[in-house]
């Protein structure tokens, strides 16, 4: 170990060094640094030699059986000629819902925040959320993958999406990975976790109103975690731009960009919590939103910067870190938005757009005895005023104070399986809304370890 | 991007002379491969648990402090076997080690060296939350031990070459210690062969079958489902107030003492907290600890004597 940490790294850097100076005209400190180097690689080479042989005959020693209780026996392996056996894990969430609503949730709007992206309610009545087909494997010793496939129902048209498809390293050094591919942009706490990992049936009013629900993207992500006592993660991410809060593929393809922080520990054996801090900038050229974000006609469409600072804090706690008896956990994000371009509504000329707006919720479930679970939820957003050119449109607030509060059940048989009910007090416009929400979520197969 | 990349290597460069005369860091899932390690390498390693022993290691959260203990280890052992499937995936999957990844000298899968028992020849999760390698609580048999520390001190000897000598020695050492200590225990157990339990979990089967004792049912209708009051009836019909000849109900520090106690009443048959790990109970400090507190209890109990079920730890 001290072997290749101390000198392996010091050692290339010199041979490298060596080798291209030497082109240059050599030196007789590099030659003396260069036969240095050849003899402690000589010496080392000599050394593991010395210690693979004296293994091999403690290995000997052992195979000898002294101890007669319990004869190992190497599992049988048998060598079958099938493709089948580097097969991926595989895994199926199955997602149902049902909503009742005061209001047609197609009329749900929150003034000044036209909706992209996935964001808005689900449908009234009974549907399917999505159905979500998982597979991942290590492609080699350096490379693993994942690809995530939802398959959703809108409008009785089944429509399959390609929600996750990366490739990330395993191999790199000093703590670094690179990820590529398409995959949930890291910011916030919540904005990489699969629906079916949600404490509540939908997300908060900030990820619909600033990311679209959920903010997925196709590009690179390099994270590199410090080699520190305590957790410290940086991570960057430069992607198409192609989604929500981003839109149109600006600068050739290369559209938005992220940045992130995260830092965490434990207080004791039964708290430990995590803090992020996180920042994209999406530049548009042509963003849909609005309630017809589908078709073109009826689409507000934004081109500019967006620039969104994201704070996240999470909290848990479970006595001694026994989670499975009784477990807390309080999260709150905070979200705060600039946008400057200029915004086109259906059938009038580009107007100039500049305006901040943020928004926060906090919400805190509570596990008091196994297999049940409670929670509680508070969203808030707000809204600097624009010029007065937008009265009367939709990205004019006028003056409302979007709110929602949400009260949760659910009932968990095993980690494999989870029925909710779910109220929201819906105030994110004047039509106040009450929406009650029945839920399951079922998983079979491979099902991954999930993150805090 | 670039800023990051400079700050970086300012980090690496700025670290190096820190990794210089640093101890082998060991990671172990479990306390009792800590303790293991600690035994065989001494001053050579710094070794830490991810889990406590009042902790189900089924059921840990990837806590980034943990990410962040997988990030700095050049050894993580773990009992495997699929008994930490929820949490260590995602915890290699985050520190970005690469010399810890399975299937690399820094991972250790503790179960891979012993034999396994009750390896299902199906798997359904219908039968509850199985494992499909095998029953993954490998550390109740001492012989167990012996080969997994067999297997450690040669991994230590491979990934630290500078300090072999004091890995094999320390393996050697301990082996000896534990040999004696072995035949102590078994030679006290003998009378114990043949006896028959009721346990919460089935995280017992090595240690039944170790001191050759007997199964006869579980708490938990299926692993993983926490007891529930119609599988405790069926129990209590199928025991008998008599307890039909079963002579403790042993559960897990961590594991809730209700089930255990509501037959403890009805059935007559004592209730027994038993050590899973180091630290499970004050008795059991050590490894040498915890199978002579596990006699002791399963001795204390069986002779009647108030059990220290209720101890709160």
């Amino acid at each position: 170990m001290k072997i290749r940490l101390r000198h392996l790294p010091l050692a290339c850097v010199l041979l490298f060094c060596s080798q291209v100076v030497a082109q240059e005209g050599r030196s007789a400190e590099l030659d003396a640094l260069g036969e240095e180097i050849r003899s402690m690689r000589t010496e080392y080479e000599a050394r593991i030699a010395d210690l693979e042989a004296r293994l091999d005959a403690a290995e000997s020693r052992d195979a000898a059986p002294s101890n007669a209780e319990v004869a190992y026996q190497s599992p049988t392996t048998v060598s079958v000629a099938s493709d089948n056996s580097f097969n991926p894990a595989i895994g199926v969430v199955f997602q149902g819902q049902a909503w009742a609503y005061n209001h047609d949730p197609h009329d749900y709007s929150i003034p000044g925040f036209p909706l992209g992206g996935e964001a808005g309610p689900a449908s009234e009545g009974l549907s399917l959320a999505e159905s979500e087909i998982t597979m991942s494997a290590n492609v080699d010793d350096k490379f693993t993958a994942m690809l995530t496939v939802p398959i959703h129902v809108h409008d009785g048209e089944v429509a399959v999406e390609l929600e996750e498809a990366w490739v990330e390293t395993l191999a790199l050094p000093g703590g670094l990975s690179i990820r590529m591919g398409r995959f949930f942009a890291d910011i916030g706490y919540l904005n990489d976790k699969h629906f079916h990992t949600w404490d509540f049936a939908d997300q908060p009013l900030v990820y619909q109103a600033f990311l679209g629900s959920q903010y997925i993207d196709d590009g690179l992500q390099f994270r590199w975690l410090a080699p520190t006592d305590f957790y410290l993660q940086f991570s960057g991410e430069v992607l198409r731009g192609d989604r929500y809060p981003a839109g149109g593929a600006a600068h050739h393809g290369v559209g938005s960009a992220t940045l992130g922080v995260k830092t965490g520990g434990d207080i004791g054996f039964s708290n430990s919590w995590l803090l992020g801090f996180s920042w994209v900038r999406a530049d548009s050229d042509g963003r849909k939103t609005g309630h017809d974000h589908d078709h073109d006609h009826d689409s507000l469409l934004f081109t500019g910067d967006t620039d969104l600072y994201v704070a996240d804090f999470v909290w848990k706690w479970a006595p001694n870190g026994n989670s499975r008896q009784q477990n807390f956990k309080f999260q709150a994000e905070y979200m705060w938005r600039n946008e400057k371009g200029e915004y086109t509504l259906p059938g009038a000329a580009p107007g100039p757009w500049d305006n901040d707006q943020r928004g926060w919720y906090a919400q805190a479930v509570y596990q008091p005895f196994p297999q049940w679970r409670f929670g509680a939820r508070l969203d808030h957003l707000s809204s600097d005023t624009p010029g007065m050119m937008w009265e009367g449109t939709p990205l004019y607030p006028g003056g409302s104070d979007p709110k929602r509060y949400s009260l949760m059940v659910d009932w968990s048989n095993s980690e494999f399986s989870r029925l909710r009910f779910q109220y929201n007090h819906d105030r994110a416009s004047d039509l106040t809304d009450n929406q009650f929400g029945l839920q399951y979520i079922f998983s079979i197969g491979a099902h991954g370890a999930h993150a805090f | 991007m670039k800023k990051i990349l400079n700050t970086y290597l300012l980090l690496v460069l700025l670290g190096l002379p820190f990794t210089a005369n640093a101890e082998l860091k060991v990671l172990a899932c479990e306390p009792e491969w800590s303790a293991l390690a600690e035994e065989i390498g001494g001053d050579l390693v710094k070794a830490t648990s991810a889990t406590n022993a009042l902790q189900d290691p089924h059921y840990i959260q990837a806590r980034p402090s943990l990410i962040s203990k997988v990030r700095r280890a050049d050894l993580v052992v773990c009992s495997g076997a699929q008994l930490e499937i929820g949490w260590l995936p995602m915890l290699l999957s985050k520190a970005n080690n690469p010399a810890v990844l399975p299937g690399k000298p820094g991972f250790l899968e503790a179960s891979s060296v012993v034999r396994r028992l009750d390896v299902p020849d199906n798997v359904d999760r219908a039968q509850g939350d199985m494992h499909p390698e095998g029953n993954p609580h490998i550390q109740m048999n001492p012989h167990n031990i012996a080969r997994v520390a067999q297997a450690m001190g040669q991994r230590m000897a491979e990934i630290d070459p500078d300090n072999a000598d004091g890995y094999i020695r320390g393996t050697e050492d301990f082996i000896q210690r534990w040999n004696e200590a072995m035949a102590g225990w078994e030679a006290r157990a003998q009378e114990l062969a043949g006896k028959r339990v009721v346990c919460h979990h089935q995280s017992w089967i090595y240690l039944e079958a170790w001191l050759k004792l007997e199964e006869v049912a579980t708490l938990e209708p299926v692993p993983g489902i926490p007891p529930t009051a119609t599988h405790l009836s069926a129990l209590l019909k199928e025991l008998g107030t008599d307890g039909n000849g079963a002579e403790w109900i042993i559960r897990a520090p961590f594991q809730s003492d209700k089930a255990s106690d509501w037959l403890e009443e009805r059935t007559g048959i004592p209730a027994v907290m038993l050590p899973l790990t180091v630290g499970g109970t004050e008795g059991a400090n050590s490894l040498f600890g915890l199978f002579d507190d596990v006699l002791n209890r399963l001795f204390e109990a069986h002779a009647g004597e108030k059990s220290h079920t209720g101890e709160k730890i």
